[in-house]
């Protein structure tokens, strides 16, 4: 498996920084568990974020004594991780589609999952987050059809898991991600052969309080 | 318990070269130099990534309480300032503080010493209590999941060159013009989006992620260099 689209500087800066929220991080996270190379960057993040921890204006204790207080508690609670995990057993035969840490977030790999129809032969699940801003789905597209659903304002998030889609002259295959934003004008279709497993990652509609706006916002479309 | 003195060796930055044999025989023999230093000139200064790495490695290795106070001391005054920068409070900062270097005097046997930057790793666990103590959460990968790819680029002096990683970043840091750096000191530091960045310092969103994307090519250059 060879990745063409990666992650952008930016989203991973922001993930490494610990700043993304759960949904967003979702996508990336499982992006990173089939990509090598931004693991690679994320670790030259992480060690740039080291460089500047050293920098760091170091704030003085108020207490009288950190270092006592701390030396209580060495004494005092029982070492809880003396040595590394041993990596659990590979089991070769087996082949998950879905990798971790999104096969939790469905409770299953491909063949487990129950879809919901949403029209034109697609399929989602919506995968719940304790995220209030993002709307998380899996998508299944059929062979050869638009991803459905796809005029939207904002930032989005695609990573291909199964089959691919195409994108204007692009084509984005399992392991691939496409970042967008709302001045995207775009109109991906799965390509033929192979129904398309897709994780997309938007902002969450915007929930008016209102409920006149909430009774006009179907007629405005906003 | 006896009182305890600071004994940061120094042999560590004359043996630069051959750290791994270096780290063997010290951590047998324990102590090589022992000398005294006032808890300000600690915080102060620099110690190497090979030394704080030796360190750690004690830590992990035989729970060698004189070697955490050095990384204590190195380490606590920047946790609790990269804590204070999120929270604006002296007491959740150091409690915040001491969970973290609890967790490094638990996690060190995790460390590799031959393969790590220290204050990478030390970031990392402060980052993640961070997160956990505004009870967000971050989703990560498995290494251990079947599905996971490992990377497949040839295993030959992986371990030299991840060695000479920590050192490699911190030149290229330095190398790096000010407003990039600074864009990238404040992402990480200030726990703010990239778009508060931006209205914080004036400047156009784009114009921040450009400078993002500069600084990591950069770094990323640097890092391919020695392969």
């Amino acid at each position: 498996m060879k990745i063409h689209h990666h992650l952008s500087d930016e989203l991973l800066l922001e993930y490494a920084s610990g700043n993304l929220s759960e949904g967003w991080s979702l996508a990336v996270a499982t992006h990173l568990a089939l990509c090598p190379e931004c693991r690679r960057t994320l670790e030259a993040m992480e060690g740039a974020a080291g460089a500047l921890f050293d920098k760091i204006k170091p704030a003085p204790s108020t207490s009288s004594d950190s270092w006592e207080a701390m030396k209580a508690r060495l004494v005092a609670e029982e070492v809880t991780e003396k040595r590394p995990p041993v990596p659990a057993k590979r089991s070769p035969d087996h082949a998950f589609v879905i990798p971790e840490p999104l096969r939790s977030y469905l409770g299953g790999d491909v063949k487990d999952l129950k879809w919901n129809a949403l029209g034109r032969g697609a399929y989602q699940i919506r995968i719940p987050t304790a995220d209030k801003d993002t709307q998380v789905r899996l998508l299944k597209i059929p062979a050869g059809k638009p991803v459905p659903e796809h005029t939207h304002d904002g930032r989005e998030i695609t990573l291909v898991l199964a089959g691919s889609f195409r994108d204007g002259s692009d084509i984005f295959a399992r392991g691939d991600v496409e970042e967008a934003d709302g001045d995207l004008l775009h109109t991906p279709h799965a390509t033929e052969g192979e129904d398309c497993i897709c994780l997309a990652v938007t902002e969450a509609p915007l929930k008016f309080t209102s409920w006149i706006v909430r009774a006009i916002q179907p007629i405005l479309k906003i | 318990m006896p009182t305890m003195s600071l004994t940061v060796s120094i042999l560590a930055r004359t043996c630069h070269n051959d750290q791994k044999a270096n780290y063997g025989s010290l951590s047998r023999s324990s102590h090589g130099v022992r000398m005294k230093r006032s808890d300000r000139n600690l915080q102060e200064q620099e110690l190497s990534n090979a030394e704080l790495s030796r360190l750690l490695g004690l830590v992990g290795a035989e729970r060698n309480v004189e070697a955490f106070e050095t990384l204590f001391r190195f380490y606590s005054p920047r946790v609790r300032a990269f804590m204070a920068m999120k929270t604006r409070d002296a007491l959740l900062a150091e409690e915040l503080m001491q969970e973290t270097m609890m967790s490094v005097w638990n996690k060190a046997a995790q460390f590799d010493p031959a393969r790590g930057n220290v204050s990478a790793w030390i970031f990392t666990i402060a980052r993640n209590l961070r997160i956990d103590a505004f009870r967000r959460k971050r989703p990560v990968f498995d290494e251990n999941d079947p599905a996971f790819v490992k990377d497949d680029a040839p295993p030959a002096d992986v371990e030299l060159e991840e060695r000479q990683d920590a050192e490699l970043l911190r030149q290229a840091m330095e190398s790096l013009p000010p407003e990039q750096l600074e864009v990238i000191r404040r992402a990480f530091f200030e726990d703010v989006s990239h778009s508060t960045i931006a209205e914080d310092m004036g400047l156009p969103l784009g114009t921040v992620k450009s400078r993002i994307r500069l600084a990591f090519d950069k770094l990323r250059t640097s890092l391919e260099g020695r392969r």
